[in-house]
This record gives C-alpha cells, sequence and structure tokens, in this order.
C-alpha cells in the first residue's frame, strides 16, 4: 500500500474538499486518483474497496477508510490538530459541526437548478451571517485567542477557514460585518501549510463547474434532479 | 459533582434517539426536557442556549452540548465505548456514519408528502438489504466475534442495534438474509443496559407518529 494517503473522488471538491484541506494543513502529501468514468467507478465497486459503495475513500495506514467524518476525524487525531483532551474534543466536533451544516448548503449548490440557484444563494449567504459566522465571531472575541479552541490550531481552525472562504466565493463582502472572522481569515491563512494550499499549483480544487456536474452525474447516474435544502 | 445529563428535545425519537440509545447502553441515567410549543423553543435560542439555534441540546459536564455527531462522540469516549486506539475509531466511526445514513432515511420516512411515502419505504428497504445489513453481516461473519470492533462493546454495536429495531418496525421481515444480525440482535437485547431500555417504562420513545409529525412542524415553524 501507497505510503502517502490516496484520495479516491472526482477531480473538484465535493465531500472530498475537507480533507484536502486538512492533510494540507497538517502539511501531508497525498496523492489523488480522479473518477472520469463509470468502469472506474464500477471497478472500483467490484474490487470491494468502498464499504458503503460511496466515496470518498482514503487509502492511508493500511485502511481504505470512507465516510467524510470518520477519515476527518482519524486525520484530525492523528496529527494532534483535535484538541488535548476529550472536552476540547467536543468543542472541535461541535464548530466543526456547524460549519459542516453551512457547507452542506454549498455542496448541492451546483446541482441546482437556475431558479433554485438564486433561492439556495440568498438561503446560503443569510444562514451564514445569521447563524453561524456570528457564533464563531463570538467565540473568539470572548477569549481574544488567535485560535478557536483550547489556544491550540485545530481542525476546526482549517474547517472554519474552508467555509469562510466558500461563502465569500457566493458574496464578496459576506465578512464585512464580523471583523474577529477577518482577522482569523487573515491570520490563519497566512500558516505556511495553508499559505501553501491557497496557492495556485496546490491540490485544492475550483469552484464547481459544468464539467464536474456532468461527470458526477454521469459516473454516478445521480443528482440530476435536486431540489433545494 | 455534576448532576445528570438532561435532555432537551421534542417527546420524541428524532435525531435524540441515538443519544438516548447510547446514554441507556452505558448505563447513565439521564433527564428530558420536552419542546411542546414554539415559545419554549424561541425561549431557548433567545436565552443561548443553542449554539446554532437548533436541538439536540444535551448538558452535560458542564457544557451545552449541541450538534447529535459531536454529543455522541463525547458521551462514547467518556464511557469507553470509542474503541482501545485511533484505529479502531476510525473503524467504530465509518460503522456509525453509514448507519446514521440509513438512520436519516428513516428519521425523515414520518415527513415525506403521502404521495411518495411508499417509494421511501421501498428506498428505506433497498438501501438497508443492499447496502448496510450486508455490511455488518459480513463484519461479525469474518471475525465471529460477539462486538462490531476490537470484540468489545463499542457506540458501533448500540447504533447497528437501534437501526436494526427502526428499520424492522417498518420492514418486518429484514433480517431474513442475515443469520449473523439475528444473532447479533439477540445478543444485544440480552445485554442488561439494552434489556433496561427495551422494557417499557424506560426512556426509549415510541415510533414517530401523526402528533409527533404535528408538534415538529409546530415547533419549528419559521
Amino acid at each position: 500500500l501507497p505510503a502517502k494517503p490516496k484520495l479516491y473522488y472526482f477531480d473538484g471538491r465535493g465531500k472530498m474538499e475537507s480533507i484536502r484541506w486538512l492533510l494540507a494543513a497538517a502539511g501531508v502529501e497525498f496523492e489523488e486518483e480522479f473518477l472520469e468514468t463509470q468502469d472506474q467507478y464500477e471497478k472500483l465497486l467490484q474490487g470491494g474497496s468502498l464499504l458503503f459503495q460511496q466515496v470518498p475513500m482514503v487509502e492511508m495506514d493500511g485502511m481504505r477508510m470512507v465516510q467524510t467524518r470518520a477519515i476527518l476525524s482519524y486525520i484530525a487525531a492523528k496529527y494532534n490538530l483535535y484538541g488535548k483532551d476529550l472536552k476540547e474534543r467536543a468543542l472541535i466536533d461541535m464548530y466543526a459541526g456547524g460549519t459542516d451544516d453551512l457547507m452542506g448548503f454549498i455542496l448541492m449548490f451546483p446541482f441546482l437548478s437556475a431558479e433554485d440557484k438564486e433561492k439556495q444563494h440568498v438561503s446560503i449567504v443569510q444562514k451564514a451571517t445569521s447563524r453561524y459566522f456570528p457564533v464563531y465571531e463570538k467565540v473568539l472575541k470572548d477569549h481574544g485567542q488567535d485560535f478557536l479552541v483550547g489556544n491550540n490550531f485545530s481542525w476546526a481552525d482549517i474547517h472554519l477557514l474552508e467555509a469562510l472562504l466558500m461563502v465569500e466565493e457566493k458574496k464578496s463582502d459576506v465578512l464585512s460585518g464580523f471583523p474577529q472572522l477577518l482577522a482569523f481569515k487573515a491570520r490563519i491563512s497566512s500558516i505556511p501549510a495553508i499559505k501553501k494550499f491557497l496557492e495556485p499549483g496546490s491540490q485544492r480544487k475550483p469552484v464547481p463547474d459544468d464539467k464536474y456536474v456532468e461527470t458526477l452525474r454521469r459516473v454516478l447516474r445521480m443528482y440530476c434532479d435536486v431540489k433545494a435544502n | 459533582m455534576a448532576g445528570k445529563p438532561r435532555l432537551t428535545y421534542l417527546n420524541g425519537r428524532g435525531r435524540m434517539e441515538s443519544i438516548r440509545w447510547l446514554l441507556a447502553a452505558a448505563g447513565v441515567e439521564f433527564e428530558e426536557v420536552y419542546l411542546e410549543t414554539k415559545e419554549q423553543y424561541d425561549k431557548l435560542i433567545k436565552d443561548g442556549f443553542l449554539l446554532f439555534q437548533q436541538v439536540p441540546l444535551v448538558e452535560i459536564d458542564g457544557m451545552k452540548m449541541v450538534q447529535t455527531r459531536a454529543i455522541m462522540s463525547y458521551i462514547a469516549g467518556k464511557y469507553n465505548l470509542h474503541g482501545n486506539d485511533l484505529k479502531e475509531r476510525a473503524l467504530i466511526d465509518m460503522y456509525v456514519e453509514g448507519i446514521s445514513d440509513l438512520m436519516q432515511m428513516i428519521l425523515m420516512f414520518p415527513f415525506s408528502p403521502p404521495d411518495a411515502k411508499e417509494k421511501n419505504l421501498e428506498s428505506i428497504k433497498e438501501r438497508a438489504t443492499n447496502r448496510y445489513f450486508p455490511v455488518f453481516e459480513k463484519v461479525l461473519k469474518q471475525h465471529g466475534q460477539d462486538f462490531l470492533v476490537g470484540n468489545k462493546f463499542s457506540w458501533a454495536d448500540v447504533q447497528l442495534m437501534e437501526a436494526i429495531l427502526a428499520v424492522e418496525e417498518n420492514v418486518p421481515a429484514v433480517l431474513s438474509g442475515f443469520p449473523q444480525l439475528q444473532v447479533f440482535k439477540s445478543k444485544m437485547s440480552n445485554m442488561p443496559t439494552i434489556k433496561k431500555f427495551l422494557q417499557p417504562g424506560s426512556p426509549r420513545k415510541p415510533p414517530p407518529d401523526a402528533h409527533y409529525v404535528e408538534t415538529v412542524l409546530k415547533v419549528f415553524k419559521k
């Protein structure tokens, strides 16, 4: 089995992007195999490497891991990005749960009809600015520290940065009412491993386009009739 | 000394039921507060109890915990139901997350529009019998042990047990092709804490009915 983790997914963000972020932030090099055809996907299925017949799948440390949350938790713990005790881990899980829900609204966005996209766009910005951003703004303001949990860089920080940038892609001035988050964004973006990931040529994937949508629909034979959530 | 954990949710299963199962299986007594009106829910939000304005809420060890997964991870970790090392934890997480996808279908089922109910039930049956149950049947067959991971009772066993019973309520003969799961179900039913939870009068909630659906829609109305 390969020494570097190997990621099996489409050549696009989807559910694998948070895993790419976390590995990159942990300074871990990884390989990727991109699913482009139904045959490739069938082959993976027949080969028995997809426990629940789904991707993402990450081969690492002798395991074929599936289920995004399980993979993220494993990587976070392995690279000391999961807090120093159960209570810090609980906080990290809570915060990551929130950013995960927020990013979940954006995940299905490319598959919506043009009309639903407009509605969802409004909904994403509204949820971000009224439910999620205020929480993290307050956490940072209350303790005045650089990182969300335990005065230490953790998965929660990486996940929040990913979410902030994703929402900004939808509305470039969305952080204007959140000074703590603006400072947080600048600070975390300048961490060397993250700075590198944000530069062109890294394994970070671009905003999903029509080609990505078409590939997913073709390979998985799914997501052809998605409604807004 | 911290009191018992306190759960705030509706008087029904929903997303809180897996947490009730896990606490009960760990032998932990807990209290419950039931949301019955929109006003109660709005007050909780106004008073700053709900980090993301959502329930489940579990007050435990001085924390106001939200986010179902975060809560269960904490409980599993605290009560030694999350494996002996990182790799066991990874396996448990994979199994729990898979089952949780199935449970999500069951969670949403009572809210199906009438013309989609039959199709959704068929989906639950299809996924259970073709995607999820075969995985755990194979895991149990391959290692021949009583529990899914590390030869030790864990969160994964509790979650699987909950899922089996939940699917069976909707698809009665669903375990007919799964002998290992039948044995598993029987063994889990006889574990003292689970046996107690399965008896009448326990905190276990009944299957969702029309009244429960109505309450959900009323309390969470925008």
